[in-house]
């Protein structure tokens, strides 16, 4: 019988680059700038670095991305493609590594460099990447907010929030997303916003908004995990991993004709993992706050439900009493989120582990919240149907 | 008895109107979407006419057009293959002059009088393009209109045809021309139309001893509407109990599809009995009599002709649109994602029945129907017990939707659903033909054949579905 994950991996480093449109670095400098960061919060050398994880989806390939950089001298290496969820996977493999007894310490790094393909928006579809193909499949022809919009129509539909509500809501999320960013330094956007602003700003996918979309920026984070014992010799704050879960449709959305679109399966499932494996019981009364993937305020909204923070269909009630803002009962996405951070794909699930470990260790500025206990990382990547999804929780030991 | 045995035809969603902006006319005519070609025109019109026959009974597809997308490759196959006929179909495309349509006519009767066991479907489909602000650009129009051949269930009997070639350069393009080019309008009036068509047709009356008095309908080519009148009042017949609408007015001069889709109109309005006149001209005159029969009224039920397309329809709200649809006017595209790739030809190859018929399949085990085709069911898991299920031919409803501004799109904002198939499955598919303001979850949608995108010189023809029209 498999024993899970639970206490048998630390994190004793993080670090992470500011995010944002970082034209004079590249993929290489804001690799550096992560990785020694958190070699320095850890105490530990790039020689005590046994086996690298390294998360990208367009910045680069292979193993080397790293070991060139960093100057990882003859070190396993592997590069790690998991859409959205790319920089978590990475994490998630080193973790592995470290709990079988191969290695004593590994790294892993998530990065992207999205401001350099000339488009300004993260239009660059996956699919595209394939050598061949006739080009007739969604992910050929549909962008990304495309894909999360057609679950905003339908849940507005399912739970009869006409198209008015169902703005104000989802304008809610980004309003208190932006709030958090503020507080935030290495965010990418550092600006308050209204609710009439986000209803009333730019139609990018029908009914998504301008401000329903996260922003577009470079970024970098970096992660090194070692086992608890190992960890005790570096410091006393060291993070626990309590659980890690990770799911991936077959195209259900596409195949199956009463696939919903209002709740997306591969989160349900992920969560069910890592809670199982964190021996969490009742997630919004034990999680003590989480970063979500708020690529849109749609899928942050129905995060809610899928993570069992809210019940289904009951997101709005819990954005109306302010469930999840800085001073709510569960606050999510107390950095300002994807929505202020952007998405640099590989580098955002580790990002969101660098905010949860940083309130984690009560140094998250002044964001930071009372006594968290429990924090919860999610990525949800890919579309409706392909989604890949992980969750990972996280607490003090 | 040999004769047509089913009609559809297909007029496009849009139109060039007086509510135009910058049209500058007062004539309304069909301009096909900047995801539509003489191909998808012909397959819309195809599917029309076969909706509910064998398709297995279809041994012949002469696709006729002055602009078939292709030069060197058989634009036939495609609408064969999108038309769900059999792979052993014999396909031919028929072009040159604007008799196309009737050329083909005439060789589908004579290939169902020889081979009587399997049909002969005839499509003929044109979008042609006039230099803008010509005089011509306010005479075309874009449409298709299909015909079915063959010896049992006839609704309209062939009685006999008179086809002759004429050597003169009236309306031509070459090459390299992507206008149509004509000669001074008396010249092409008075030495081609007007001459010779009289002929032919008098010729063929003669022959049968009929008088003008013994047809119910005529179905005359019409240059314009001034030279269509002038040849009717030429021949005798009566403008208003006999003359066939000729679409002038409505879908504009179609080119090759022109006088069968007067055909298709005639016979939608036809009685048993009705002898039916067919008379066209370019580089040449063809002149056929049909009969109908008493299997007409049985045909016209689930049957769309052209009836069901002159009311359905969007006026363009201006004229720069059309320019842009056609490529007229270089418009910067969106900035937002790469350019659709060049399909490759070897995964073409093996997706034909994907993507040009449209099939999924559908599992011998559970019974579920899905697109696209699988080898392990997604709902029982069983492995390749599979039968193909055809798609293209259900009705849907929209189950979520979104309009996607940022999309490359001719047409923006790119509307794209989820839709459920009646029988069940579902697809992700553009819409499009689409009124954005009545957009609603839970619409009924059909399924439209179309070119997805185009670079190198490969068409990639996929379906979108569209409300239904």
């Amino acid at each position: 019988m498999a024993e899970g994950i639970k206490d048998k991996v630390a994190v004793i480093g993080m670090g992470c680059v500011k995010f944002g449109e970082n034209w004079e670095q590249s993929a290489a400098d804001m690799i550096i700038e992560a990785a020694y960061e958190a070699y320095e919060d850890a105490g530990v050398d790039s020689k005590d670095i046994k086996a690298a994880w390294v998360g990208t989806t367009q910045a680069g390939v292979r193993g080397n991305q790293l070991a060139v950089p960093l100057k990882l001298e003859y070190i396993p290496i592997t590069r790690v493609e998991n859409a959205c969820a790319t920089g978590t996977d990475a994490f998630r493999n080193a973790c592995y590594s470290v709990a079988a007894g191969v290695y004593d310490m590994a790294l892993a790094v998530g990065v992207e460099k999205i401001k350099d393909t000339g488009y300004s928006g993260l239009e660059t579809s996956f699919a595209r990447h394939k050598a061949q193909d006739t080009w007739v499949d969604p992910e050929a022809f549909m962008g990304m907010p495309a894909q999360f919009a057609m679950a905003a129509t339908r849940y507005f539909y399912r739970y009869k929030l006409g198209y008015d509500e169902g703005k104000r809501i989802l304008a809610k999320i980004s309003v208190k997303s932006h709030h958090n960013g503020t507080l935030s330094p290495k965010a990418h956007l550092h600006r308050e916003i209204t609710v009439e602003q986000a209803v009333n700003a730019p139609m990018i996918a029908w009914p998504l908004g301008l401000f329903d979309c996260c922003g577009v920026s470079d970024g970098a984070a970096a992660a090194i995990v070692t086992t608890p014992e190992i960890a005790r010799k570096y410091r006393d704050d060291y993070i626990l991993v309590k659980g890690l879960g990770f799911s991936c449709g077959a195209d259900q959305a596409q195949l199956q004709d009463d696939y919903d679109f209002t709740h997306f399966e591969e989160t349900v499932t992920a969560a069910k993992l890592a809670y199982q494996e964190a021996g969490v019981k009742q997630p919004r009364k034990e999680i003590s706050l989480a970063s979500v993937h708020d690529c849109f305020s749609i899928t942050e909204l129905i995060t809610y439900e899928d993570l069992g923070f809210s019940p289904a269909g009951k997101g709005k009630e819990d954005v109306d009493a302010d469930t999840f803002t800085l001073q709510g009962a569960l606050p999510v996405n107390t950095d300002g989120g994807l929505k202020c951070f952007g998405h640099p794909v590989g580098a955002s699930g580790i990002r969101m582990i660098y905010e949860i470990y940083k309130q984690l260790q009560g140094k998250a500025g002044p964001r930071q919240l009372k006594d968290p206990k429990l924090g919860l990382t999610h990525n949800l990547g890919g579309l409706p149907g392909r989604f890949v999804c992980s969750v990972a929780i996280f607490g003090r030991k | 008895m040999i004769g047509i045995t089913s009609y559809g035809a297909y007029i496009p969603f849009h139109r060039l109107g007086k509510e135009t902006k910058n049209w500058n006319s007062a004539t309304e005519k069909a301009v096909a979407n900047f995801d539509e070609d003489s191909i998808t025109m012909a397959v819309a019109a195809a599917n029309n006419c076969l909706n509910g026959f064998p398709l297995e009974g279809v041994g012949t597809v002469f696709f006729a057009s002055t602009t078939a997308p292709y030069k060197e490759k058989s634009n036939a196959g495609i609408v064969a293959i999108a038309s769900d006929l059999p792979s052993d179909t014999f396909c031919l495309d028929v072009t040159g002059s604007l008799r196309a349509g009737t050329n083909a006519l005439k060789s589908a009767i004579d290939a169902v009088s020889s081979k009587p066991e399997r049909q002969a479907l005839v499509v003929a489909s044109d979008l042609r393009i006039a230099q803008p602000r010509s005089d011509m650009e306010g005479v075309i129009g874009d449409g298709a209109a299909a015909l079915l051949l063959g010896d049992d269930n006839v609704i309209a009997e062939f009685i006999d045809c008179c086809c002759t070639s004429q050597e003169i350069v009236d309306v031509w393009r070459a090459e390299q021309d992507s206008y149509i080019r004509t000669w001074e309008d008396r010249f092409v009036a008075e030495q081609g139309y007007l001459k010779l068509l009289p002929e032919v047709v008098t010729h063929l009356m003669n022959k049968h001893k009929l008088s003008v008095k013994d047809f119910a309908r005529v179905a005359l080519y019409g240059m314009d509407v001034r030279r269509h009148q002038q040849m009717a009042t030429k021949l005798g017949f009566d403008a208003k109990t006999q003359v066939q609408n000729p679409l002038l007015n409505s879908a504009g001069n179609t080119g090759a599809a022109s006088v069968p889709m007067m055909l298709v109109a005639a016979l939608e309005e036809a009685k048993q009995g009705d002898l039916i006149l067919l008379a066209n001209y370019g580089n040449g005159a063809d002149a056929f009599i049909f009969k109908v029969t008493e299997q007409i009224e049985a045909i016209r039920k689930n049957r769309r002709g052209v009836g069901a397309y002159l009311n359905s329809k969007r006026i363009l709200p201006d004229y720069e649109t059309y320019l842009t649809w056609r490529g007229l006017f270089d418009k910067a595209p969106l900035q937002r994602r790469p350019p659709m790739r060049t399909p490759s030809p070897a995964a073409m190859a093996r997706e034909i029945s994907k993507n040009l018929r449209f099939h999924g399949t559908r599992c011998q085990h559970c019974g579920y129907p899905q697109y696209p085709p699988q080898r392990i069911c997604t709902r029982c898991h069983t492995r390749d017990k599979f039968e193909d299920y055809r798609f293209s031919d259900k009705r849907a409803s929209v189950f979520t939707y979104t309009m996607d501004a940022l999309a490359p799109t001719l047409d923006p904002p790119m509307v794209v659903a989820v839709i459920n198939f009646e029988g069940g499955g579902r697809a992700f598919c553009v819409m499009t033909d689409r009124d954005t303001s009545k957009l609603e979850v839970g619409i009924p949608v059909e399924m439209s054949f179309r070119k997805l995108s185009s670079s190198e010189g490969i068409h990639n023809y996929f379906w979108k579905c569209l409300p239904i029209r």
